[in-house]
């Protein structure tokens, strides 16, 4: 009998020394990162699987925190923020550490009131309602821009993220810009102090406090608004226009967007007509000159891929694909990663 | 089978003591380990708060300003929310889980009791999400249009009871989790209960006393500290409650009197933010959150042992 187990164990041992080779024939490249575009990479990583099978691509989307920490740190291939790094942050980094935009979604003002009006709004509006100095629907700072609707006489209750995201962290990059009183008094970031409000966890939290609290409203990705069939309001640009949220007004605030040559920027309320203006960018970091040249060489022909074949799949994921000339400055860049 | 070898590891030699020093050994290494582990987490919450305790000293504790924007962070708001709502919790589920337990062991007839156990012991395997999810879609709206309106309109005058009802409140966040820990409080009571010896019992009944002279005086009389004990394991769990809390609570760091209004508790803060924190100093500051936590979960433990060690009554002396 024993002598059969001992065979049994030896086959077995032989077997996973062979798994283990073939697993490492086959290159892995690991990436941390930003959960917000966590559905559309796995769809590039699962559809790049069929380009080029002799490479597979690891993603843990563990938040724009431990993406840059890990990336830092040097423990992964590449990270992935849903906000560009600080230049403290950046200043940690051992080599010139690059950020390369790869899509953008939109925060869209989801509400509860009776009737589920279209609403239509304007910045300074919004401010004031999570600042706490709007607090009726009827204020005549939101009846005003909707004269056709009989808003009723109700508290206003605001319902905000409560966990660190890159959702918040362009809902209140876009209020810090077009209000001088937010600025001050909350700032921008993943997490904020809130004037007021309650928190929902995930946007999940926050459109199903909405959903349940008459008076309520509340900041959610686009995405998750289209999903879920969520009202959402038209938002005043700085050109003057009431802008429905959407792929193509998102692609278009990109494209008036002012980008400066380190693809660090903030792309809300630019200035073009049509363009909507709560939405924020999501960026993949990679080191400019790569220490492994074989990983180094797989991770830019992904990008290339990425820019061209990948921003295609984008619209399908409800994610706003880069405009053409933007694709082409972010290719630029991929020539110069050196490996 | 080869029946030979398998005796002799069965059927030590008479007087082999191998088996006993090597069991020896083993059961002080894992005791061992679990002091190892309880000082590693200690040192790592504390080496990965440093960078906070430096900048802000104690008054991180007694500060409830929480700007991550600012970097001005306190934990008070959060060690209150965490303390509340494990009293709630308390409130609610030791009166709960030692009365069904009572029902289990004195009252019950044999028949259902299996079937009721084993449907309590089902609610402990429920995720947390899970009563998290329950409690945004069911929960909350029924407490909002019914029990909290009527505590409201009866209790009003309480300052506990006041202000705008949202739903998710202090209050919505203490009943979530004192579902949670009444598997917990309701078993080891019932085993508690199960070890008052019979004795006891009829001694009493033998004095002429009624069923409910009973268990007052020879059940729950003998019981007490281990009951007590029960409710100490059921606020460890609630201390660190944190997915189904942060659903619930509002995630607002205030102080308020109101039950109504949104709270926020140590671990659901530290479940939030922890992932998007981007400077060292925000991450430092969640770990001084953990480190408190950890701090408070000790300090009430330490407290409750010292209340049982006080109590009088015969009876088990510990469960935990």
């Amino acid at each position: 009998m024993l002598p059969i187990k001992s065979k049994w164990i030896a086959l077995l041992g032989a077997l996973s020394a062979l798994g283990a080779t073939c697993a490492s024939a086959q290159m892995l490249i690991n990436g941390a990162g930003a959960t917000f575009p966590f559905p559309i990479y796995s769809k590039w990583f699962n559809e790049y699987a069929k380009v080029d099978p002799s490479v597979r691509f690891n993603y843990q989307s563990i938040g724009s925190g431990g993406g840059q920490k890990q990336i830092l740190s040097e423990t992964v291939d590449f990270g992935a923020s849903d906000g560009p790094m600080s230049d403290d942050n950046l200043a940690k980094a051992p080599r010139a550490l690059w950020h390369f935009p790869t899509v953008a979604g939109a925060d869209v003002i989801t509400y509860n009131v009776p009737g589920d009006p279209k609403l239509k709004i304007d910045g300074p509006t919004i401010a004031g309602i999570f600042l706490g100095t709007i607090v009726k629907w009827n204020d005549p700072a939101i009846a005003g821009q909707n004269p056709d609707l009989k808003l009723p006489d109700a508290d206003i209750v605001v319902v905000h993220r409560s966990d660190g995201s890159g959702t918040t962290y362009i809902f209140t990059d876009y209020l810090s810009n077009v209000s001088a009183d937010w600025k001050a008094k909350v700032g921008n970031g993943t997490s904020v102090s809130w004037p007021t409000g309650i928190g929902g966890k995930g946007n999940e939290g926050v459109s199903g406090q909405v959903k349940q609290v008459p008076g309520s409203i509340g900041y959610v990705e686009l995405v998750y608004a289209k999903q879920n069939k969520l009202q959402y309001a038209d938002v005043k640009n700085s050109s003057g226009s009431y802008v429905t949220p959407s792929i193509e007004s998102v692609t278009e605030a990109l494209a008036t967007a002012d980008i400066p040559a380190d693809f660090r920027f903030s792309m809300v309320n630019p200035p073009g007509a049509t363009a909507y203006p709560i939405s924020g960018c999501t960026w993949l970091l990679v080191y400019a000159e790569q220490k492994d040249h074989a990983k180094g060489e797989k991770l830019v022909q992904f990008l290339k891929w990425a820019y061209s074949d990948g921003e295609k799949l984008a619209p399908g994921l409800d994610y706003a694909p880069l405009p053409d000339a933007l694709i082409k400055r972010a290719l630029e860049k991929v020539q110069s990663i050196k490996y | 089978m080869s029946s030979a070898p398998t005796t002799t590891y069965v059927m030590p030699a008479p007087g082999s003591r191998g088996p006993d020093i090597a069991f020896k050994w083993v059961a002080v290494f894992a005791a061992a380990m679990i002091v190892v582990l309880i000082v590693l987490v200690g040192w790592e919450l504390y080496s990965g708060s440093r960078l906070a305790i430096a900048k802000y000293g104690p008054g991180f504790l007694w500060s409830s300003e929480w700007d991550p924007v600012l970097e001005k962070f306190g934990a008070l708001p959060f060690i209150f929310g965490t303390l509340v709502s494990s009293l709630i919790s308390l409130l609610i589920a030791v009166p709960l889980g030692v009365a069904t337990a009572l029902f289990l062991t004195e009252l019950a007839p044999l028949k259902v009791r299996q079937p009721i156990i084993i449907a309590i012991e089902m609610l402990a395997a429920v995720p947390s999400v899970i009563f998290g999810l329950w409690g945004v879609f069911i929960l909350i709206p029924w407490l909002r249009d019914s029990l909290f309106l009527w505590l409201k309109k009866s209790l009003g005058f309480l300052p506990l009871f006041q202000g705008p009802i949202y739903g998710v409140s202090m209050l919505a966040a203490g009943i979530i989790i004192a579902i949670m820990i009444l598997p917990i409080v309701t078993s080891i009571s019932r085993e508690i209960l199960r070890s008052v010896p019979n004795l006891q019992r009829e001694a009493a009944y033998a004095l002429g006393a009624t069923r409910w002279e009973v268990l007052k005086i020879a059940v729950l009389s003998y019981a007490r500290r281990g009951l007590f004990g029960a409710a100490v394991l059921g606020l460890g769990r609630a201390l660190g409650e944190t997915m189904a809390v942060t659903m619930v609570i509002g995630n607002r760091p205030q102080i308020s009197a109101s039950l109504f209004a949104p709270g926020y508790t140590l671990a659901s803060v530290v479940a939030n933010e922890f992932t998007e924190a981007t400077t060292d100093l925000y991450l430092s500051a969640l770990f001084e959150i953990g480190l408190v936590l950890f701090a408070v979960a000790i300090l009430v433990n330490a407290a409750a042992q010292v209340m049982l060690k006080s109590m009088t009554g015969s009876g088990p002396i510990k469960v935990n």
